[in-house]
């Protein structure tokens, strides 16, 4: 049996297997990252969010999601149909397809490949996609203009993303997000991970990440007060069902970015326990949380605004960011906290 | 045949099927998008001949920035892109004329090609081992280290011709009006807003 594996097609099984494990981790986490999210925007609005459908409500997502699978796809009169249908299985395929880079354990990684972090930001830049196709193949006003406003917003956020990874990379001197979790591990538990070093970068990922995944505050391409639902008015039932899911998984993805770049992957934060995919698990449900909370306490910012904070505010602040550690990298400054690779930590 | 092979047929069948539907779809958002996908499978090529960091550049820059500009621009073009397609019938002899021209060139130039001795060593020689260092490194090298000067001065031409096309079609408005944040951000409630007392039935 054990030579089977070392064969083609076992190989080729073993890698499916592999897969279907990652995609299973992400969609019942989905599951419950929807309520989650739900329960904890009621919680800050003392509402008691869904509690009817299984223990505590904890089955409500699984109930909406077939109840939006077996309601009627309608496809608008005078719209794209194979544009409008290629959409929110771009954008849900697209948000799952990144998930094969990412490390949960020291060695737990589907793809461990060279230029990981650069498949994230490609996979994360043509996501914009499933919004653009959908607003436009929707042949309607208010889902082409919500469109129009994502693809500048989530290109404008794309870059001060770019510019704060190339921070992380310069540091680490690797593209492999096996590599940046490495450098990070030090006799100091969590002191030895980037959010310190790259102190104010992490706001202005976090808050990129936001923007990037059209989340609240920066929800304009689908702002119900002026847009009724955006680029998702037309959907209905699957398609829609696949956009929604293709949102969280994104969000999901920002978390674990979060965690991998910033704040040590799988190491434990305190010297002594051991390291472990439950930290990493644990992270991101902590990151999670945040944007849930930032979700349910800050309103909606106007469109210039929001342009004006990627374009003069992080654009300049993150690209002055990367000429400061590339002379902290260069110099070995700081006790070579900026360059570990030299260091060789 | 093996898999890389096949992978490698399937993906250069797409590109040629998706450059050519670019040409002749009906409509041009579906143009953008079959050229998209031209994109994307030649990305597919560069992971196949062991260049994963040129493929994932040509995916960010390409298809994650220039595309979306280009389906921007189409989505709201308002031309009559029938009507084109009905005159092309009439330049369809000239670009055909075209096409025989070139390919005879090719032609012409393959047949009396001739390789000097010891070519492959010379071809292969701006590249390092790729047992030794990853294609990002050995790039990165032959960027920043051995062509840093000519590397900086097609960044400054890029730089001149973004601010060119800049000033070309800037105008200055004075009859629109701005949103000024920081005077927004200072502005006084005391001072924005006075409460005043309404009679009934006067208004004020």
């Amino acid at each position: 049996m054990s030579e089977f594996f070392t064969t083609a097609p076992g190989i080729a099984l073993i890698i499916l297997a592999q897969c279907l494990l990652v995609v299973g981790f992400v969609m019942i986490s989905l599951l419950f990252l929807v309520y989650g999210d739900r329960k904890i925007w009621a919680a800050v609005q003392m509402r008691r969010g869904p509690n009817v459908v299984g223990v505590f409500g904890l089955l409500q997502t699984i109930a909406d999601a077939l109840k939006y699978i077996v309601k009627e796809i309608v496809i608008p009169a005078g719209a794209d149909r194979t544009v409008f249908l290629l959409a929110p299985l771009t954008s849900f395929v697209l948000a799952v397809g990144a998930w094969a880079v990412i490390p949960f354990n020291d060695t737990w990684v589907l793809a461990d490949i060279n230029v990981a972090i650069l498949y994230v930001f490609a996979i994360g830049s043509l996501e914009v996609y499933g919004v653009i196709m959908g607003g436009w193949a929707s042949n309607s006003k208010y889902p082409f203009l919500g469109s129009l406003r994502s693809a500048a917003q989530m290109i404008s956020y794309e870059v001060s993303i770019g510019l704060i990874i190339i921070g992380v990379i310069l540091t680490t001197g690797s593209l492999n997000f096996g590599d940046i979790v490495r450098a990070q591990d030090g006799d100091m538990g969590l002191f030895n991970w980037y959010w310190l070093p790259h102190f104010p970068m992490v706001f202005l990922f976090f808050i990129s990440a936001l923007a990037e995944t059209n989340r609240p505050p920066f929800d304009l391409p689908e702002a119900e007060s002026e847009l009724v639902a955006g680029y998702q008015v037309e959907y209905s039932s699957t398609p829609f069902l696949l956009f929604m899911a293709g949102e969280y998984i994104a969000i999901f993805l920002m978390c674990a970015l979060m965690t991998l770049l910033f704040f040590g992957g799988w190491l434990s934060p305190i010297p002594g326990l051991p390291d472990g995919a439950l930290w990493m698990v644990a992270k991101m449900g902590v990151f999670f949380f945040f944007f849930a909370m930032v979700k349910a306490i800050v309103p909606r910012y106007r469109y210039d605004q929001l342009m004006r904070l990627g374009w003069k505010v992080f654009l300049p602040f993150s690209l002055v960011w990367v000429v400061l550690v590339a002379f902290a990298a260069k110099f070995e400054l700081f006790g070579g906290a900026y360059a570990r690779w030299a260091i060789g930590g | 045949m093996g898999l890389a092979d096949i992978t490698f047929y399937l993906f250069a069948v797409t590109v040629v099927l998706s450059g050519l539907l670019v040409v002749v779809s009906r409509s041009p958002v579906h143009s953008v998008l079959w050229l998209i996908l031209a994109f994307l499978s030649s990305a597919g090529m560069f992971v196949l001949l062991g260049a994963e960091f040129v493929a994932m550049l040509l995916v960010i820059v390409y298809v994650g920035a220039v595309a979306v500009l280009f389906l921007f621009v189409v989505m709201m073009l308002d031309v009559d892109f029938a009507g084109l397609k009905a005159e092309m019938a009439k330049y369809i002899p000239l670009a055909g004329l075209i096409g025989v021209i070139l390919l005879m060139q090719f032609a012409m130039v393959y047949g009396t090609w001739q390789f000097s001795d010891g070519y492959e060593t010379r071809l292969n020689s701006p590249t390092p081992d790729l047992t030794q260092i990853q294609n990002t490194a050995a790039l990165g090298q032959l960027v920043y280290d051995k062509y840093i000067l000519l590397f900086q001065a097609a960044g400054l031409i890029l730089l001149v011709a973004m601010i060119g096309a800049i000033v070309l079609t800037l105008r200055h408005r004075v009859d629109v009006k701005r949103q000024d944040p920081l005077a927004q951000m200072f502005r006084d409630p005391a001072k924005a807003m006075e409460l005043k007392d309404v009679k009934p039935g006067q208004g004020l």
